[in-house]
C-alpha cells in the first residue's frame, strides 16, 4: 500500500519534469526533422524532389524557376533531402509556426520570395526563411 | 427484469481512439455486446495501390501513430522478399533496437492508459514521464517522436552513431531503474489489484478458439510471438516469449511490463552485437510477385500481404492488425462482467483502432 511513498518523496526533492514552454525551449536534436528549407541559388529544378515526395506538396515549374512547397501537406519524411542531387533542400530542426489559414511558400530562383495565398483570407500565414 | 442498452463509446474519457460498443445490460450486469467501427477509417490501403511502392513506406508507417516502425518494417519486409533483397546485416540490427524501442514507449503508454483507466492519475503520470525518454531517443536517433521515417526498402536510411549507442544505453538504465519502482505499485497495490484481478478472464482454450494475438494470448498460457520465428536479427537474439498463466487484466499488465524489461535487454543484446558495415542495399527495378510478412507487433501478429505485378504501384496491400484479432475475445469477455470493468477490459485488448480500419 506504500509502494508509491519513496516516490513520492523522491518527485519532492526533484526538479520538475515539465518546462516552462514558451519562456525555456529546448535544443532541437541534430536529426530533428522540423522543416524544409531549400536554397534555392543552387537547385537545378531536376524534379526529383516533386516525384519522390509522398504527400505531392512540392510543385515546381522549370520555366518560371518556381520550386514551391505546401507545408500543410508536407509530412517531413525527408525524402527530398535524400534524393537532392545538388543538396540544396535541408532539414531545419525547428518546426513550422502554426497559422491561420492554409498557404503554400513558393520561392524563385534569384532568391526571391513570395507569399502565395490558397485562401482568401487576410491572415498572414508562414513565416518562411 | 428488462435489459437495457447503453452505448459505450466513440467518445469516451477511456477511450484514446474511437470504438463503440452497445451493451445489452441487465441491471448493472453486461449480457451482450456489439461492436461497430468504421469512425476513423481512412482508406489507406486503397491509397498505396496509387502511389509509387517506394513512397508506401510512408503511407503504411501512418496506419498507426503508436505502432508506426513495424508497420513500415513488415511492408518493406515485403517488398524485399518479392525483390529478393538481403538487406545488410547492420540493418537487421538497427530494425530490431528500433523496433524494440517502439514496443516499449508502446506498452508504457498503455500502462500509463491503464493507470488513468482505473482512476490513479499519479501513476500515469508516473509512467508517462519515463516514456518521455523513449521518446526523446526516437527523436534523436531518427528525427521524430513518432514517424521515424527510419525504414525503406532495402535497409534503413539512418545509421547509430556510437555516441548514440552510448546515450541510449544510459537511458535504458534509468527507465529500468525507475520503472523498477512504478512496476511495484502496478503488482502489489492493493486498489490496484482490486481492479485487475479476476477481471475479463480468458482461457487458454477460449484465447486459442478466438484467435487472440499479443499480450493477450500470452497472458492466457499461449505460447504466441512472432519474433520467435527468427525475422531480421530476432534469430540471432536470446530470448523467450513472455506467457503468464491467468488470463485476467492483472496476468496481461504482468506480460506487458516484463515486455519493456525484455525489450530493454534485447536493445542492449542489440547493441553488444551490433556489426560494421553498411546500412542498406540499393533497390532496382520494380516488384513483381506476392508475399505475406508475419510481424510481432507491441500488440500482437500483424499479418502483411502484398501482390505487385511489375509496375511501379503495387496491386493490393491487406493489413490484417492485432487489434481485429483481439476484438472477439474482447467481446467474449464483456458479457457477464460489471459496467464498472468495461473500460478495464476495453483498455487490456490494448485497442488501437486506426490500425484496425485503416
Amino acid at each position: 500500500m506504500f509502494n508509491m511513498i519513496t516516490n513520492i518523496f523522491r518527485n519532492l526533492a526533484s526538479k520538475p519534469a515539465t518546462r516552462v514552454y514558451p519562456l525555456q525551449k529546448r535544443e532541437p536534436f541534430s536529426r530533428t526533422r522540423g522543416r524544409i528549407d531549400i536554397d534555392m541559388s543552387n537547385c537545378i529544378f531536376c524534379g526529383l524532389c516533386s516525384r519522390k515526395c509522398p504527400s505531392d506538396a512540392i510543385v515546381i515549374n522549370k520555366a518560371e524557376k518556381t520550386w514551391e512547397i505546401d507545408p500543410f501537406k508536407c509530412i517531413i519524411c525527408g525524402e527530398c533531402e535524400i534524393v537532392c542531387p545538388k543538396k540544396c533542400i535541408s532539414m531545419n530542426g525547428q518546426y513550422n509556426t502554426p497559422a491561420y489559414s492554409k498557404s503554400t511558400s513558393k520561392h524563385i530562383q534569384q532568391t526571391k520570395v513570395i507569399q502565395s495565398e490558397i485562401k482568401k483570407d487576410d491572415c498572414k500565414a508562414q513565416e518562411t526563411a | 427484469m428488462g435489459k437495457t442498452v447503453i452505448p459505450f463509446g466513440p467518445q469516451h474519457p477511456v477511450l484514446p481512439e474511437p470504438l463503440h460498443l452497445k451493451l445489452v445490460m441487465q441491471d448493472e450486469r453486461i449480457v451482450e455486446a456489439i461492436p461497430a467501427i468504421g469512425y476513423v477509417h481512412r482508406g489507406l490501403e486503397k491509397l498505396t495501390e496509387i502511389k509509387d511502392f517506394t513512397q508506401n513506406v510512408h503511407v503504411v508507417e501512418r496506419i498507426c501513430g503508436i505502432c508506426s516502425f513495424m508497420h513500415a518494417m513488415s511492408y518493406c519486409k515485403c517488398i524485399e522478399n518479392i525483390m529478393n533483397i538481403q538487406i545488410p546485416d547492420r540493418a537487421k540490427y538497427l530494425r530490431v533496437i528500433w523496433a524494440e524501442i517502439h514496443r516499449m514507449h508502446s506498452h508504457l503508454l498503455w500502462l500509463g492508459l491503464l493507470a488513468d483507466a482505473f482512476g490513479f492519475e499519479s501513476l500515469f503520470m508516473q509512467v508517462w514521464r519515463n516514456r518521455e525518454k523513449v521518446m526523446d531517443i526516437m527523436e534523436e536517433t531518427a528525427g521524430s517522436r513518432i514517424f521515424l521515417s527510419a525504414n525503406t526498402i532495402g535497409g534503413t536510411r539512418k545509421d547509430l552513431t556510437k555516441e548514440m549507442l552510448v546515450k541510449i544505453q544510459v537511458i535504458l538504465d534509468e527507465i529500468e531503474s525507475d520503472l523498477k519502482q512504478i512496476e511495484s505499485v502496478f503488482l502489489n497495490d492493493y486498489t490496484v489489484k482490486h481492479r485487475l484481478v479476476g477481471v475479463g478472464v480468458l482461457t487458454k482454450e477460449d484465447a486459442y478458439k478466438l484467435g487472440a494475438t499479443g499480450a493477450m494470448a500470452k497472458a492466457s498460457g499461449l505460447k504466441t510471438d512472432m519474433r520467435t520465428t527468427g525475422y531480421e536479427a530476432y534469430g540471432e537474439l536470446d530470448f523467450e516469449p513472455i506467457v503468464h498463466t491467468d488470463g485476467d487484466s492483472y496476468a496481461r499488465t504482468v506480460v506487458r511490463i516484463k515486455e519493456v524489461y525484455q525489450s530493454i535487454d534485447l536493445v542492449r543484446q542489440c547493441i553488444a552485437k551490433l556489426p560494421e558495415g553498411e546500412i542498406s542495399v540499393p533497390v532496382k527495378g520494380n516488384p513483381k510477385g506476392e508475399a505475406v510478412v508475419r510481424v510481432e507487433q507491441p500488440r500482437g501478429e500483424v499479418l502483411y500481404y502484398v501482390r505487385a505485378n511489375g509496375t511501379k504501384n503495387i496491386e493490393r496491400l491487406r493489413v490484417r492488425t492485432p487489434t481485429f484479432a483481439n476484438i472477439p475475445a474482447l467481446l467474449h469477455m464483456l458479457p457477464g462482467s460489471q459496467l464498472a470493468d468495461v473500460p478495464i477490459l476495453i483498455l487490456t485488448i490494448d485497442p488501437c483502432i486506426s490500425c484496425t480500419e485503416r
